[in-house]
């Protein structure tokens, strides 16, 4: 394929017109040119239609065309019908009526058109293939000529290519110009500081319902039982709820105290085997709301992320990384569940500066 | 413009239409240009056709919602007539959401129509890709109309999660959530990158103030842009048409625009518009009033993504437990990392595959006749092979509900998921190439020794043999008509060396080309028609001397 690889390619149709395909050659590749090929036998003969040769069919085929756009109108007449006959209300029924309704008219009137233009167009338009010559989409050899004559002298009368104290300066303005534009999207946001750090725990904040604001007694929790949690305090009028609730939700469990698996360091941080972990899944952030009594795993709905509770909330499968960050609990005197301090690790999806102090 | 001007004839408004419009822009030049131009016929010429119109449907419906949807997460009591939310605190995003849902008259209807044609537009756009992919119209002189394209797809995906996450309801919420966890995982400037996003933490006041102008303004902007960039590609390069008889690249075969095209493809609007309404008609899509105003703390179990962004959420379930690392005091989240980078390979990849083939090949004319997929084995294999990763990754969207409706381990059938992702590509390229290949033998075979008749026939000397009738010659002219290409060794360039681009392009171009097909030559059709001839000669022998 080395030698012969190029092959002027010829057509029959084509007129060797400027940009036709006989004054052009084009590297085959690896194409094999088959010298012993089948030859075309050119257009299929047209095949004709009932209602080419019937007059009976044709005017069937009119018909049935102005039958479609009647239709058509009659189907926007009714949408607009029912669009004062089917008003909402407070009934919600009412909702589907009118959609039903408005929406069965809409479609006939569309349909309608379409299916009427395309039926027309299929039956009484004539359907003879018609062959059209291709050319080459490159310009002809003298056109090509004059562009790149005219490149010439736009660069010879402004000097682009000889100037080339003006063509570096350019480059440069132009690279630099576009900065200031991109850095006055610096204001769309704050610096993160270590607001990703902090929640809205405090010591000694109690642990109240989600989302009624009741605050839990540590004797309201009886084993087994999972509680949906908020900082007491924490009000849905004030400007920040949402951001402060998506730090501060956390899911509380009672389960038997010998179950625990506690760590040293964290023995004193769950009351007698009430335990409290972030809600939020420290893979990207779902809640994580499932929790299964009998196997006490706790699993992210979103991708599926299983937790442990009883072993400090590892990771036991799913694509999250880390063990949910657990609240340090006690009670206070009045017997209120109430947290010893605010979480010790960043809650949520990870980050890269997560960890630094 | 002709040079001799035309008076309008008397007592025709057409005419005097015609004439005005022409002379002030010139409009006969350009319907003489145009009106009569060639456009070949296939359905799978529609799948294109199919997306544009949803967008057009997309751009009717949104305009209309804009009227009435208020783009604030400022905090209010509900008050609107859906009973289960009164006095509820929920964002204007929300609130105006139910109103347009419960309170305007079609209005539902018009956010079903507008989410259902989100659905299509994509759907269809994605189809259309596919179409193009395995017929090989990607090819010179189309590869940048298929890198616009691509752009267009990526842009159709962004267009309909920024809309996704419009309503401000529980469930687009969480959505938001997951790209803000995402984002957070990228090193370096994540946790910037969300900060800006969100104006501070998340869910803070203003993203979907902020998504709403990407939704509405630029996104559709850039579509429409891109999209007539592609639609003034097509007519520069005129539309690729199928092999067969009379169909070469020199020529377009099919029929003129006007009337034909302009009554089939008008009234395919209508038709694509009115599917699209009856859809909307009878099958809720999208019931925000169910899932409530966004809350951090509840989700639901089993919420699925729309179809288009599932790929990109089954990347992240299907990351393996534990691949976070640290670096000193620094977080590495591989487990969001990798799903990134590999959905950004894969689009990569798609983006650029004319070039490889093209590159491969060594094919430099310009190519207007599609293949037949079972043509292109190696291609059309390619093909399958990532139509089948994208199908996992998207299936790994749905394991959760996969497990509760056919009473599976949540597990396993993850960890199968993650198995499927190496392994099924690598079957769907092996089955696809063999099936490719099976298809054009058996197209030979037809071509060569013509269609069975079904007619057995018993020779003077016992031998059974089926009757084969020879193909029409265009028929026959559909199974040979197709581009033959070889393997290539590594060979010296100018300085005697052999490069390493060399061997990689022979090595391409054998796993390319090594198992082909050659088409039917005419020799050996003439042989077979020869070797017909003498059985049919034994054959009429055979009966005459029964009689």
């Amino acid at each position: 394929m080395s030698d012969n690889s190029k092959e002027v390619v010829t057509s029959k149709a084509a007129a060797p017109a400027a940009g036709s395909y006989s004054d052009h050659e084009y590297e085959l590749g690896l194409r094999v040119v088959n010298n012993d090929a089948i030859a075309d036998p050119g257009l299929e003969p047209h095949r004709v239609r009932m209602t080419d040769k019937s007059v009976k069919h044709e005017k069937a085929a009119v018909r049935q065309v102005a039958v479609l756009f009647t239709l058509s109108m009659l189907g926007s007449a009714f949408a607009l019908w029912a669009y004062f006959n089917f008003p909402l209300s407070e009934d919600l029924s009412s909702v589907r009526l009118n959609t039903m309704y408005l929406g069965i008219g809409m479609t006939l009137g569309l349909m309608g058109i379409g299916i009427g233009a395309v039926h027309w167009a299929k039956t009484l338009m004539p359907d003879n293939e018609v062959a059209e010559d291709r050319h080459l989409v490159r310009g002809s050899d003298e056109k090509r000529a004059a562009a790149v004559e005219i490149l010439a002298a736009a660069n010879q009368e402004s000097g682009f290519t000889r100037r080339k104290l003006i063509r570096r300066t350019l480059y440069g303005s132009l690279a630099l110009f576009p900065f200031p534009g991109i850095i006055l999207f610096a204001d769309l946001g704050p610096n993160p500081g270590d607001s990703l750090r902090h929640t809205f725990w405090k010591p000694g904040t109690r642990l109240a319902k989600d989302p009624t604001g009741i605050e839990i007694k540590a004797s309201d929790v009886t084993v087994g039982s999972v509680f949906q949690v908020i900082p007491a305090g924490l009000n849905p009028t004030q400007k920040d709820y949402l951001e402060e609730k998506a730090k501060a939700a956390v899911l509380l469990v009672r389960v038997d105290p010998s179950e625990l698996k506690e760590t040293d360091e964290r023995k004193g941080w769950s009351y007698q085997g009430i335990v409290a972990y972030s809600k939020i899944c420290t893979h990207v952030g779902c809640p994580v709301a499932l929790y299964e009594q009998h196997t006490h795993h706790l699993l992210c709905p979103c991708h599926q992320s299983t937790f442990d509770l009883i072993d400090g909330c590892k990771v036991i499968f799913g694509p999250a990384a880390r063990p949910l960050p657990q609240l340090p609990i006690t009670v206070d005197k009045d017997g209120y569940l109430v947290a010893q301090s605010d979480f010790l690790e960043p809650v949520g999806p990870s980050f890269w500066d997560r960890s630094v102090k | 413009m002709s040079t001799t001007q035309t008076k309008p004839q008397k007592n025709s408004f057409l005419a005097g239409t015609a004439n005005y419009v022409d002379e002030r822009v010139g409009a006969s030049g350009i319907l003489k240009e145009f009106g009569r131009k060639i456009f070949p016929d296939h359905w799978s010429f529609m799948l294109g056709e199919v997306a544009m119109y949803s967008f057009f449907v997309l751009l009717l419906s949104g305009t209309f919602l804009t009227f009435f949807y208020d783009p604030s997460m400022a905090m209010v009591k509900y008050d609107g007539v859906y009973a289960p939310l009164k006095e509820a605190m929920i964002s204007k995003a929300y609130e105006s959401s139910l109103f347009i849902t419960f309170e305007v008259r079609g209005g539902l209807l018009m956010r079903q129509v507008h989410h259902w044609s989100a659905l299509l537009f994509v759907a269809a756009a994605g189809l259309h890709m596919l179409r193009v992919f395995f017929t090989g119209a990607f090819r010179k002189p189309r590869e940048l109309n298929w890198v616009v394209g691509f752009v267009l797809f990526v842009l159709a995906m962004a267009g309909g999660f920024t809309g996704y996450s419009l309503p401000d309801d529980l469930l687009s919420g969480n959505g938001l959530r997951i790209i803000d966890g995402m984002i957070k995982g990228v090193p370096f400037i994540g946790t910037g990158i969300s900060s800006l996003l969100f104006g501070g933490e998340f869910p803070g006041h203003v993203v979907i103030g902020r998504l709403y102008a990407l939704h509405i303004m630029l996104i559709p902007a850039l579509i429409l842009v891109f999209l007539a960039v592609h639609l003034f590609m097509l007519i520069i390069h005129k539309h690729t048409h199928f092999s067969g008889p009379g169909r070469k690249d020199t020529n377009i075969v099919g029929y003129p625009l006007m009337p034909v095209y302009v009554a089939k493809a008008g009234g395919f609007f209508f038709i694509v518009f009115g599917v699209i309404m009856v859809i909307s008609t009878f099958f809720t899509i999208n019931p925000i009033w169910n899932y409530g105003g966004y809350d951090p703390s509840p989700v639901s179990a089993g919420t699925q993504p729309d179809w288009y962004i599932g790929w990109l959420d089954g990347a992240l379930r299907l990351a393996p437990t534990g691949m976070e690392f640290m670096i000193g005091e620094y977080t590495v989240s591989m487990n969001i990392l990798i799903p990134l980078a590999v959905s950004l390979l894969f689009l990569a990849l798609v983006a650029i595959y004319p070039f490889i083939e093209n590159w491969v090949t060594g094919d430099k004319r310009e190519h207007h006749m599609l293949d037949r997929p079972r043509n292109a084995p190696t291609r059309t294999a390619i093909g399958a092979a990532g139509v089948m990763f994208y199908a996992v990754l998207w299936a790994g969207a749905s394991t959760d509900l996969i497990a509760t409706h056919f009473k599976m381990n949540l597990n396993q059938v993850l960890v199968s998921m993650q198995i499927s992702l190496i392994l099924l590509p690598i079957v769907s390229f092996i089955v696809t190439k063999r099936i490719c290949l099976a298809l054009q033998r058996k197209d030979k075979e037809v071509a060569i020794h013509g269609r069975e008749s079904g007619r057995i026939v018993r020779l003077p000397h016992g031998e059974y043999i089926e009757v084969h009738e020879p193909l029409d010659e265009y028929e026959l002219y559909k199974l040979v008509d197709f581009k033959d290409y070889q393997p290539t060794l590594a060979r010296p360039n100018a300085d005697g060396k052999i490069t390493v681009g060399a061997r990689v392009r022979s090595a391409l171009s054998r796993f390319y080309f090594q198992d082909r097909i050659t088409p039917a030559t005419k020799t050996e059709i003439e042989q077979a028609r020869h070797h017909a001839h003498e059985l049919d000669a034994q054959v009429q022998k055979a009966i005459e001397s029964d009689k």
